[in-house]
């Protein structure tokens, strides 16, 4: 059977598609620009289906892999391939990015081609960060995206835009520099090779190996983000427009704990071990901490900013446990909180829209003018505060569970989200959502249009999907994970 | 059909009446909406006769529906386990569900959410009949927090209240600080056992009676204990046990049938229904069976004192249902589970009717839910009269009625028991029997008896605490008050005489076979050395005898008192109440304000959690993180760059000058080598 080259195709689907918007782009004609990019974000999801459907799922071998050479004289090669831990992320970018040109439909009326273009090429480089097998490669993809993030943020952002950027900029630039010693470092001792399966294979010594740690968890660390290390995200996505939060959480903060199990975990190992305590217990601040700063957030794309924290903190917490569960359960989670936290953005968006305003002290009792979508809300809501039954209930559980089998204390800290993050969702939910109308702008307040309804109810099916039945989902990681799990077990010295 | 067909359709008949209402109820308009809703009702009460009828036969099901997901080895499924701890849950939910059902239609009749209220009942019915049908920790997990979901929703029904939203997030809190401890339990169960599956860990219990779970603290943990007292913080927060029964009260605020249906006779006792479940468990760990003891002492004791003092009719009802909760956990502390799962079905009946019987009064006085705006309504509405009588005298455990059967077993099965805090267990469920007839008997009379005082001024006296209690439902016109009040029409007093029926009954008709015949075989564990019940058995000779054993014993010349100390004070004497009061200022106080625990809970939770909040967020993030280290580093480069700038002034004279400074040192150095 010959097949096509999903995952390039993943790629650049999105990103031609998006060069095209800009190429064809005429200011009076928006519609076409619209379309056009409507239509790559659905052609760019529906070329990684094949991707589920044809994945075998008992192997962790790589899978739909790609080689060519690219630049032959550094041994750098164009190289893909997706196993049981990035397959979902592929899915999961590809799906978003159809919301996301969805959501902007009529919401952004300036410039509108650049922003279409922004979202889709940036869709094709997050594809590329989660497919490439080639250092190289991947450092690309990783420095490119975030070239449309900043336009995304500096163009379409709010008023104090310039901070944010730099914030951003100063956290991201000396962990990537560091990363990128650490791939060089990894190409030279290799003897020349800069496949990240290979350097698996690759004995080091503890020292050097805590060093490539340190070199690649502060790159990652800082995409999570991980306490102390996360104060760029609240910033950013109060500053960015809704699609870009929505891209920010839902996607881009995965990448940093895909740079966990892909390089640090198995390249690494015995540092990995070795460091555990450490991240766990950044992770368990994270949870824990940045629960309490939430809870008190004034602004409400904050207060979910502060929220996307510390349930990525449970992506880490599950890591570094070393289990099964674990893994699979910070995976989970890495998916649940993609479509949450994006559902979360979403309706931010939708009251912004109409208010221009984020603040939770602006509104009060929205539930009596928009009904419809004080139902949605709700049930986001209550995802985000892990209800069983949504998808924001698996990974927490999961990770949970193991936390405790480790240790009875982790898992009593980790724990304590349930209560945190009930208390602060819930909290703000009650402020804008319940009560009498507090304003006239609210009592003027429309229901959601049936482009809102539709784009929330697709986050619903997917959020009860994943929270009813998560089977489909976790049963493509079980080799992948093991095998992984495999690498961490033995010792590289 | 099959069984296993049937169960589902028990299960998926009032979840489909809730997807259909809740999605299209506007366009399905009210009568349509309310018939499904009470359709799918039906057929589980209807079902659940049938399995009840198969259990009775000697039948048990223990089977997955589907594998939610494996991971690590361990499974996590979707199933039911069938047995009579099971059927008789599912029988007395889906009856009083289905009561509540009919009863809406009329005590709903003019709210604006009438779809809405009807599709969140059957969803809870549905929640409800997967929490008691599970047969493992995960789908009891699920019905567990669902089951606090549909809850916190009704509580919040009428969102535009400050109270009900307060109260809501209170509800949902509480409950999930006892999840917090359910969850713990259930991860030391997958740590140590490797499986959710009740019966395989039920199995293998005995085994790990002696394991003991290091944390680090000095002395370790037995594994058994820790795991009980966890679980049992989730029977806490659900079942409303001191010191998480806060929201409770609270939960009033919710339209008067969810109080019936959720916070009396259903929801409430899902704690004390997972505690009978584990019994396999508790019985290996004497810990946690005294533990749950107190508390439910506790729990029973200091509600009861507070259910004297209310002058909200549904508050006293609350305040007793906090109390009869406290009965049946004490009976789980003492092993006597049967008892426990005996009192919560007769409660269940008794406890729906006077809730119940007081939304026909509420609606009757057009929303007026103060007792002492009450008075001499049995003139105008006999049939709510009657059947808040039998209800009563069921509460207060006065033979031949329902309570008195169940109440009498649980102290009957305290004396008998040896387990720590048993002394103090039996004082308290032997004083409340005055208590609970005291203010049981307090609110009927105020309510029925004496003179009319609706219908008077709003100017009357009303002190701040009755302020905050007054409510004004939205959605009803403001009838005029001082007209008459009528008799509630025949979709509220049908449930009423149908829920009478069992509390008149349900005690003599089934003590024999639930509590001293075998009637719950192998779901439900005691081991030999808690053998109260099991002496109780022995002594048993029937509910006559029973009776006129009772009637010689101190409880029911205790609730006689009680009855008639309410007739001294509220008929005979209306004018002593005040004075006692006078005489009793500080006691009083501390009873009104529910012993400042709502006060302490607002300052140190909320506030001291807002405080920590803010602390991390101000000092933490914003001067540590960004203030000193991020714009520090910011800084740092700027005042850098500019430094450098300085050097690249552009003047050529400024170079040259660098460059003869740099040629000397250079030479210099040269020349000292």
């Amino acid at each position: 059977m010959t097949m096509l080259p999903y995952l390039s195709l993943a790629i650049w689907v999105p990103i031609v598609s998006g060069l095209l918007v800009l190429a064809i782009h005429r200011d009076r004609d928006v519609a076409a620009a619209r379309w056009l990019a409507l239509i790559g974000s659905v052609a760019g999801f529906a070329v990684t289906i094949p991707l589920y459907t044809h994945f075998a799922p008992g192997t962790a071998e790589m899978q739909f892999v790609e080689a060519k050479e690219w630049i032959p004289r550094f041994n750098v090669n164009y190289l893909l391939g997706v196993d049981g831990i990035s397959v979902l992320l592929v899915l999961l970018n590809s799906f978003i990015t159809v919301l996301v040109v969805w959501a902007g439909w009529i919401v952004i009326e300036k410039k509108v081609a650049q922003y279409m273009a922004a979202f889709l090429i940036m869709s094709g480089l997050l594809n590329g960060v989660f497919t490439a097998l080639d250092g190289v490669l991947f450092y690309v993809f990783f420095e490119g995206m975030l070239i449309p993030m900043y336009l995304i943020i500096g163009i379409w952002g709010g008023p104090n835009r310039v901070y944010a950027a730099i914030k951003f900029f100063l956290y991201t630039f000396l962990g990537s520099v560091l990363m990128l010693v650490a791939l060089i470092y990894l190409y030279s001792i290799s003897g020349g090779s800069f496949s990240i399966l290979e350097w698996y294979q690759l004995p080091l010594s503890l020292k050097t190996q805590v060093l490539l740690f340190v070199a690649f968890f502060f790159a990652f660390a800082v995409k999570v983000p991980m306490w102390p290390v996360h104060t760029w995200l609240p910033d950013a996505h109060v500053e960015a427009p809704t699609g870009g939060s929505v891209v920010l959480a839902a996607i881009t903060l995965k990448v940093g704990a895909y740079g966990f199990v892909r390089f640090i975990l198995p390249i690494v190992p015995d540092a990995s071990r070795y460091l555990a305590g450490f991240v766990i217990t950044l992770s368990l601040i994270a949870v824990v901490y940045i629960g309490f700063v939430a809870l008190v957030q004034a602004d409400m794309k904050k207060l979910i900013a502060y929220s996307s924290i510390s349930h990525m903190g449970f992506v880490t917490l599950g890591f570094f446990l070393f289990s099964e569960m674990g893994v699979e359960g910070g995976l989970t989670q890495m998916i649940s909180h993609g479509f949450v936290s994006a559902a979360m953005f979403l309706c931010v968006g939708v009251l912004y829209d109409r208010m221009h305003s984020r603040l939770i002290s602006d509104y009060g009792g929205v539930a009596n003018t928009m009904p419809t979508f004080a139902a949605l809300a709700m049930f986001f809501a209550m995802a985000n505060a892990g209800l069983p039954g949504t998808s924001g209930f698996v990974g927490e559980f999961m990770v949970i569970l193991a936390a405790i089998k480790v240790n009875f204390w982790l898992g009593f800290l980790a724990a304590t989200i349930m209560i945190l993050g009930a208390a602060y969702t819930l909290w703000m939910y009650k402020r804008v959502w319940f009560g009498g109308v507090a304003n006239d702008r609210v009592g003027a307040l429309k229901d959601v249009s049936r482009r809102e309804f539709w784009l929330l109810g697709t986050l619903v099916v997917a959020v009860l999907a994943l929270g009813l039945y998560p089977k489909p989902f976790t049963d493509l990681m079980h080799a992948s994970v093991t095998e992984l799990l495999a690498h961490v077990a033995k010792s590289k010295l | 059909m099959s069984m296993q067909q049937l169960y589902l359709l028990i299960a998926l008949s009032p979840l489909a009446g809730a997807i259909v209402v809740g999605l299209w109820g506007a366009k399905l308009g009210r009568a349509a909406s309310h018939w499904i809703c009470i359709l799918g009702v039906a057929v589980s009460f209807v079902g659940s006769g049938f399995v009840l009828r198969d259990v009775l036969a000697g039948n048990a099901f223990n089977g997955d529906i589907y594998v939610w997901m494996t991971s690590g080895n361990v499974k996590f499924a979707i199933g039911f386990l069938i047995d009579p701890l099971t059927a008789l849950m599912m029988v007395v939910v889906t009856f009083v569900s289905l009561m509540v059902h009919i009863y809406t239609v009329g005590y709903m009749a003019d709210d604006p959410g009438y779809t809405r209220f009807f599709s969140y009942i059957s969803l809870f019915t549905f929640s409800m009949l997967m929490l008691v049908m599970a047969n493992n920790f995960l789908q009891l997990f699920f019905g567990w927090e669902a089951v606090g979901l549909v809850s916190y929703l009704l509580i919040g029904f009428w969102f535009t209240r400050p109270t009900a939203i307060y109260a809501n997030l209170k509800a949902f809190l509480a409950n999930r600080v006892g999840d917090f401890g359910f969850v713990l339990g259930i991860g030391l169960i997958v740590a140590f056992f490797g499986s959710l599956d009740y019966a395989t860990v039920f199995g293998a219990a005995p085994k790990l009676a002696t394991t003991v779970l290091d944390v680090g603290a000095g002395a370790p943990w037995p594994l058994l204990t820790a795991i009980c007292i966890a679980l049992f913080v989730g029977a806490m927060g659900k079942s409303a046990q001191v010191p998480l029964h806060v929201w409770l009260p609270d939960s009033m605020e919710g339209p008067t049938p969810i109080s019936a249906l959720i916070h009396a006779a259903t929801m409430v006792t899902a704690g004390i229904f997972m505690v009978a479940r584990m019994s396999p468990l508790f019985e290996l760990s004497d810990t946690a069976l005294s533990f749950v003891t107190v508390i439910g002492a506790t729990t029973a004791l200091f509600m009861a004192l507070l259910g004297v003092v209310q002058n909200d009719i549904k508050r006293v009802i609350a305040y007793s249902t906090l109390s009869q909760l406290g009965y049946m956990t004490v009976a789980l502390g003492v092993s006597a589970y049967p008892a426990a799962i005996f009192h919560l079905m007769t409660h269940a009946f008794f406890k729906a009717l006077l809730f119940l019987g007081a939304g026909s009064v509420i609606i009757a006085l057009h929303h007026e839910q103060d007792l002492r705006k009450m008075g001499g309504l049995r003139r105008y509405m006999p049939v709510t009269y009657a059947t808040m009588w039998v209800g009563a005298l069921a509460l207060a455990g006065i033979p031949p009625f329902a309570g008195f059967f169940s109440k009498d077993a649980i102290i009957e099965a305290v004396q008998l028991s040896s387990v720590g805090g048993h002394g103090y267990a039996q004082f308290a469920v032997t004083a409340v029997v005055f208590l609970t007839a005291l203010y049981t008997f307090r609110m009927l009379f105020l309510a029925f008896h004496g003179e009319e005082r609706f219908g008077h001024s709003e100017t009357a006296h009303i002190d701040d605490d009755s302020a905050k209690q007054l409510h004004e439902e939205p959605g009803h016109e403001e009838h005029a008050h001082g007209a008459a009040p009528r008799e509630s029409p025949w979709v509220i007093t049908v449930p009423l005489v149908l829920l009478a029926i069992p509390s008149l009954y349900s005690g003599w008709a089934y003590i024999d076979t639930v509590l001293f015949g075998n009637y719950f075989g192998g779901s439900i564990a005691i081991a030999a050395q808690h053998g109260g019940l099991a002496t109780m058995r022995e002594e048993w000779h029937g509910a006559v005898p029973f009776i006129e054993h009772g009637l010689l014993g101190l409880p029911f010349w205790l609730a006689a008192a009680g009855i008639a100390t309410a007739w001294l004070l509220y008929i005979k004497r209306p004018d002593l109440p005040a004075k006692i009061q006078a005489r009793t200022g500080a006691l009083y106080a501390l009873l009104i304000n529910n012993y400042y625990i709502d006060r302490f809970n607002d300052w140190l939770l909320a506030g001291g959690f807002r405080r920590i909040g803010a602390l991390f967020s101000d000092v933490g993030d914003r001067s540590i993180i960004d203030g000193f280290f991020v714009n520090g580093s910011a800084r740092l480069v700027g005042a850098t760059s500019a430094l450098l700038r300085k050097v690249q002034s552009g003047y050529v004279y400024h170079y040259a000058f660098t460059m003869i400074i740099g040629v000397f040192a250079l030479l210099t150095w040269w020349v000292g080598r």
